[in-house]
């Protein structure tokens, strides 16, 4: 406790030089941060645990479902064209709600709306299956989240997010993930925050979770109140966050220790 | 949603020594977890993964709680004839699962 107090401290020292921006040709994903078992474990599609909610993603976007008796693949045919760098472009801006919704919730307003279903819970397997299986289609693509200028007030609400200090530790995410992702943290390596791999494998987790999941574990990690599934500010951090990592390739399913 | 990824090579010569990769999914539940009311997880683990070739046991592990989510194998074994592999994995609460794939030698 008194060593984690320590690092704090040393944190907030730090952090008062001020958050500056990594520049472009600095941007490097988790990925490069990881040992080399990990990284042939994500790149290695029958080793990298996440290919099997992608498998399962698969047998659901073919399967009918509900009262319309319609499947995703009835509208959006085959994903391995149709949602080819869909993953990329998201958070994406909702015409019906004038915000923007990310990856999951557009999945879930679709089965609302032309599925007539019910929407998946917030990181149950099957909202996290249709997700890994349509972002995988856009594995390799760059990230062009943000290019929609109707998106640009929340961006600036997401980074204003991204740069406030919060929570007992009262850090903000630049204090790590801008001036200090060089360093390390009790050991594990602090990365720059992009995320271009979710939704993602993490071996801590033993499972596939969300960026959602993850902002509200480092949330958590502040000591912050965590904002609950499908706020809006967790909404317009992945979208600050995205738009930040834009070029950068994605990795879906990534995973990471 | 149990599935199985397997991964052997469709064609091997014979006498090469050939790799092969499973990927089970499953939650690997200890047993020793308690929930936020202290009631005791129950253990849900695979207990047994076998690989036959031709009727024939070729690989065979048993698992314990303390084995990862998702128990992934790899082993390696000399292609002798072409063939099929069958793959069997067993666990708690009648936990049951196989998958089978096939290697021409030549």
């Amino acid at each position: 406790m008194r060593f984690l107090g320590a690092i704090a401290t040393a944190l907030l020292v730090v952090g008062a030089v001020g958050a500056a921006e990594i520049p472009l040709a600095e941007r490097r994903s988790g990925y490069s941060f990881m040992k080399p078992d990990t990284k042939t474990m994500q790149d290695d599609d029958t080793a990298n645990p996440g290919m099997l909610w992608v498998l399962n993603g698969e047998t659901l976007w073919n399967r009918k479902t509900s009262a319309a008796d319609k499947a995703c693949a009835d509208c959006h045919g085959n994903a391995r064209a149709s949602m080819k760098g869909v993953a990329a472009r998201y958070p994406a801006f909702d015409k019906a709600t004038g915000r923007p919704i990310d990856l999951e919730q557009r999945i879930n307003s679709c089965r609302t709306n032309h599925q007539q279903a019910t929407p998946l819970p917030f990181e149950s397997r099957e909202l996290l299956s249709l997700t890994a299986f349509v972002a995988r289609q856009s594995q390799g693509a760059p990230i062009e989240t943000g290019a929609d200028p109707q998106l640009a007030p929340f961006v600036a609400k997401g980074r204003e997010l991204y740069m406030q200090r919060q929570g007992q530790l009262n850090l903000g995410c630049a204090n790590c993930h801008d001036d200090n992702w060089d360093k390390r943290l009790a050991g594990a390596a602090i990365t720059q925050g992009h995320p271009t791999g979710y939704p993602l494998y993490r071996l801590e987790w033993q499972s596939l979770g969300s960026l959602q999941r993850r902002l509200r574990a480092c949330i958590t990690g502040i000591r912050a109140q965590a904002h609950d599934y499908g706020a809006p500010e967790l909404v317009e951090l992945e979208l600050y966050l995205m738009s930040r990592a834009r070029g950068m390739a994605m990795e879906a399913p990534a995973v990471r220790p | 949603m149990a599935s199985a990824l397997i991964n052997v090579p469709a064609k091997a010569k014979r006498g090469d020594i050939i790799e092969i990769k499973t990927l089970m999914s499953h939650i690997m539940e200890s047993g020793y977890r308690h929930k936020a009311s202290g009631e005791a997880v129950p253990r849900d683990i695979i207990t047994s993964f076998t690989c036959h070739f031709n009727g024939a046991e070729i690989f065979r592990a048993d698992l314990f709680p303390a084995i990862a989510a998702n128990p992934f194998f790899s082993f390696f074994t000399t292609a002798t004839e072409s063939g099929k592999f069958e793959f069997e994995w067993i666990g708690d609460k009648g936990f049951s699962e196989t998958a089978s794939a096939s290697i021409s030698v030549e």
